[in-house]
C-alpha cells in the first residue's frame, strides 16, 4: 500500500468529518457532494465511493447526480480556471472571439486542460453581469467588460499568484 | 404619482445629517474594482483623521451599471461615477474635508451635457418606479438598516392582527402574479397551498435564475435580502407551513454569502425560529444551492433537486402545492414575488393595484443590457412600453443609431421588432409566448 502524504490525509479526515454531518439526513447528497468537490477540487471514483457508502446511497445514483450536474467534476482542474460566459448578453459582446483568443493565449479549448498548463478554460452559462459583458470568471472573482488586449496581463498576473 | 410611491416616498425620507458613504457592490462595479475604490476610501479617510465619524458601507447594486464603480455621499445624496482609487482619494479631500463637490467625477448627460449631481436627476431613475428595488443601493444588506426602513413591519402587522385567511385575501385582491415567468396569480397559490391536507408543508423561494440576460433576483438578493425573507415569513403564515428553503444557484456565491448573513441575523432578533415575535408562530429558513443545471428554475425540477438527486421535472398535476418537497403540500414563489409581498401587507392590496394596468399590477424588475447607453436594473409598472425603457431610461442606443430588436424574457420571451416596441408589457401577455415579458431579462 502506497503511503499517504499529509495533505492527502487531511484532506480524507475532513471529509470524514463533512460526511459525519450529512449521515443519516435526507437529500443531502449535492451538498455533500459540493463540500468533498471543494476539499479534493474535484471527485475522484475514490471520494464518490466513500459518499456512496457513507451516505448509504447506491454509487450507481451517486454518479448519476454527479453527471447530471456541470458543477461536478470528476477530472482534475488546472489551478485557475477560467470560464468564459456565454450567455445572450455576453455573446452579443464578443464573448465567442474572447473565447477563441483565450484559447489561443493558452494552447487550450474547453473541457480540455493541456497537461502543463496552469489553466483550464470552460464556458458558462449566464452569471448574470451582463451590465458588464463579457465576462470572465476566475474562481469566484468575476472579472467584466473583457477584451482581448487586456487578456495578456490577466494571465501574467494569475501566473504570479 | 400613485398612493403608494407617494407613502414609500415618506418613509424615504431619512433626516440625513451625517456624512455616510455608499459604494456599489454589484456584480458589474466589483468587476470594474469597486473593492480597490472602496480600500482607497478608508485608507484616504484614516490619512486624515475622519475615519471614525464616517461610515463606508457596501450596498447592493445601486442600478446603472454603466456608472460603475460608483459611490453615493451622503447627506447630499451625491453620486459619483467611474471611480478609480486615486478618484475616492480625491472625494475624501475635496468633498468631504473642503466641501466642495468634484465636478469632473460626476455623471454627465451624454446628450445635453447638463451635470446631474443626485440620483434623482437622472434619467435613468427619473424614468422608473422602484418599489422591489426601494432598498437596494441605497441601504446596506443589514437587518438594523432595513429595520429602519420599516422593515419587518408587515410581518408584525400579519402576525399581530390579520388571519392567514386575511393575509391570503390581500394578495389574492392585489392581483400579484408570479414574477418567475409563468405569471400564475400569486394569491391563488397560496390558497391553494392553505387548503392542500396535510401537517407539515414547504414554501420555498425558487432563486434559480438562469435565463442569460437575467440578473433582478439576484440583485434584489444581494442588496435586499431582508425583503425576501420577510415575504418567505408571511408567506409561510398564511399557508402554514414551518420551514422553508431558499433555492440559490450556485453560479450567485455573494447572493448565498448575503442570505446565510440575513438569515443568521433575522435569528438573533427573533424574526425566525420559535415563537416569532411572541404570537406562537413558528417558522424558520435554510439556503441550498444549485451545481449548475438550467433546468432546475422549473418548480418540480428544484423539487427534485432538493431531494439531492438529479433535477428532472416531474409531470403536473399532482402540483407542488398539494404534492411537492417531500410529498408534501409545498409554496414555490420566485425571489421578486417574494419581495413584493411585504409592501402589499403593509400598504394594501388597493395600493398596489393602483400600478400597472388591469388584470397585471405592479412593477416589474427588468434587466438593461446589451447595445444601450445605460445598462443595469430597471424597474416600471407593468405596461410600460419597450421604447420607453430602452429610450427614456436606457438613453438610447450608443452613437445615436436606430433601433432593430430587443430580445426579451429568456428562451420564452422572444424577439421583439421596431414595430412592436410600442406596446405595452404585461405578465398576461404570457398567453402570447412571443410577447412574455414575465421573466424581466432584456438584452
Amino acid at each position: 500500500m502506497a503511503v499517504k502524504t499529509d495533505p492527502e490525509q487531511k484532506q480524507e479526515q475532513r471529509l470524514e468529518r463533512a460526511l459525519r454531518k450529512y449521515k443519516g439526513k435526507p437529500g443531502v447528497l449535492i451538498a455533500a457532494l459540493q463540500e468533498a468537490q471543494e476539499i479534493f477540487g474535484y471527485l475522484p471514483r475514490k471520494v464518490l465511493i466513500r459518499v456512496a457508502n457513507k451516505l448509504t446511497i447506491p454509487l450507481s445514483e451517486v454518479y448519476s447526480v454527479v453527471s447530471f450536474y456541470s458543477f461536478f467534476s470528476t477530472v482534475p482542474t488546472a489551478r485557475h480556471r477560467l470560464e468564459v460566459c456565454l450567455g445572450t448578453a455576453c455573446y452579443v459582446q464578443g464573448a465567442e472571439t474572447l473565447l477563441r483568443d483565450l484559447q489561443d493565449l493558452c494552447g487550450t479549448g474547453p473541457g480540455k486542460s493541456a497537461a502543463e498548463s496552469p489553466f483550464s478554460i470552460t464556458t458558462t452559462r449566464c452569471v448574470g453581469a451582463c451590465g458588464a459583458a463579457p465576462i470572465v470568471k476566475i474562481g469566484e472573482e468575476l472579472h467584466g467588460e473583457m477584451t482581448a488586449e487586456k487578456l495578456p496581463r490577466l494571465l501574467e498576473e494569475l501566473e504570479k499568484q | 404619482m400613485s398612493t403608494l410611491v407617494k407613502e414609500l416616498a415618506r418613509e424615504r425620507v431619512r433626516p440625513e445629517t451625517d456624512h455616510r458613504l455608499l459604494v456599489c457592490g454589484g456584480i458589474p462595479c466589483r468587476s470594474k474594482g469597486c473593492r480597490e475604490v472602496k480600500e482607497a476610501l478608508c485608507d484616504e479617510l484614516q490619512k486624515r483623521g475622519i475615519a471614525g465619524g464616517i461610515p463606508v458601507e457596501v450596498v447592493g447594486c445601486i442600478g446603472d451599471c454603466s456608472l460603475g464603480p460608483a459611490l453615493i455621499v451622503y447627506p447630499e445624496g451625491i453620486i459619483y461615477q467611474k471611480l478609480a482609487p486615486e478618484d475616492a482619494r480625491t472625494i475624501v479631500r475635496e468633498h468631504l474635508i473642503e466641501g466642495r463637490i468634484v465636478e469632473p467625477l460626476l455623471h454627465r448627460d451624454p446628450r445635453s451635457s447638463e451635470i446631474l449631481r443626485q440620483r434623482e436627476a437622472m434619467p435613468f431613475y427619473r424614468g422608473q418606479t422602484r418599489l422591489v428595488l426601494r432598498n437596494c443601493g441605497v441601504i446596506s444588506a443589514h437587518i438594523d438598516d432595513y429595520l429602519k426602513y420599516r422593515g419587518y413591519a408587515a410581518l408584525a402587522l400579519a402576525l399581530a392582527e390579520m388571519s392567514p385567511q386575511e393575509v391570503i385575501g390581500e394578495v389574492r385582491s392585489s392581483g400579484l402574479r408570479g414574477r418567475g415567468g409563468g405569471g400564475f396569480p400569486t394569491g391563488r397559490k397560496w390558497a391553494l397551498a392553505r387548503e392542500a391536507p396535510g401537517d407539515e408543508k414547504f414554501v420555498i423561494c425558487n432563486a434559480d435564475e438562469g435565463d442569460p440576460g437575467a440578473f433582478m433576483d439576484r440583485n434584489i438578493l444581494e442588496g435586499d435580502p431582508h425583503s425576501v425573507i420577510e415575504g418567505m415569513i408571511i408567506a409561510g403564515y398564511a399557508t402554514g407551513a414551518a420551514r422553508g428553503y431558499i433555492y440559490v444557484r450556485a453560479e450567485y456565491p455573494m447572493a448565498v454569502h448575503r442570505c446565510r448573513e440575513a438569515i443568521t441575523q433575522a435569528r438573533r432578533k427573533k424574526l425566525l425560529g420559535e415563537n416569532i415575535l411572541e404570537t406562537g408562530f413558528s417558522f424558520d429558513l435554510e439556503i441550498r444551492t444549485g451545481a449548475g443545471a438550467f433546468v432546475c428554475g422549473e418548480e418540480t425540477a428544484l423539487i427534485s433537486s432538493l431531494h439531492g438527486t438529479r433535477g428532472d421535472p416531474e409531470p403536473r398535476p399532482p402540483f407542488p402545492a398539494q404534492k411537492g418537497l417531500w410529498g408534501k403540500p409545498t409554496l414555490i414563489n420566485n425571489v421578486e414575488t417574494l419581495a413584493n409581498i411585504p409592501l402589499i401587507i403593509l400598504h394594501g392590496a388597493a395600493r398596489f393595484t393602483e400600478l400597472g394596468p388591469k388584470g397585471s399590477p405592479g412593477t416589474k424588475v427588468f434587466a438593461l443590457a446589451g447595445k444601450v447607453r445605460h445598462t443595469g436594473l430597471v424597474e416600471v409598472p407593468l405596461g410600460t412600453t419597450l421604447r420607453r425603457v430602452i429610450f427614456d431610461i436606457g438613453g438610447g442606443i450608443p452613437g445615436d443609431k436606430e433601433f432593430k430588436a430587443a430580445q426579451t424574457g429568456g428562451p420564452r420571451g422572444g424577439a421583439w421588432a421596431r414595430s412592436r416596441s410600442t406596446g405595452p408589457w404585461t405578465t398576461t401577455a404570457c398567453a402570447k409566448p412571443a410577447r412574455s415579458s414575465a421573466r424581466g431579462g432584456s438584452s
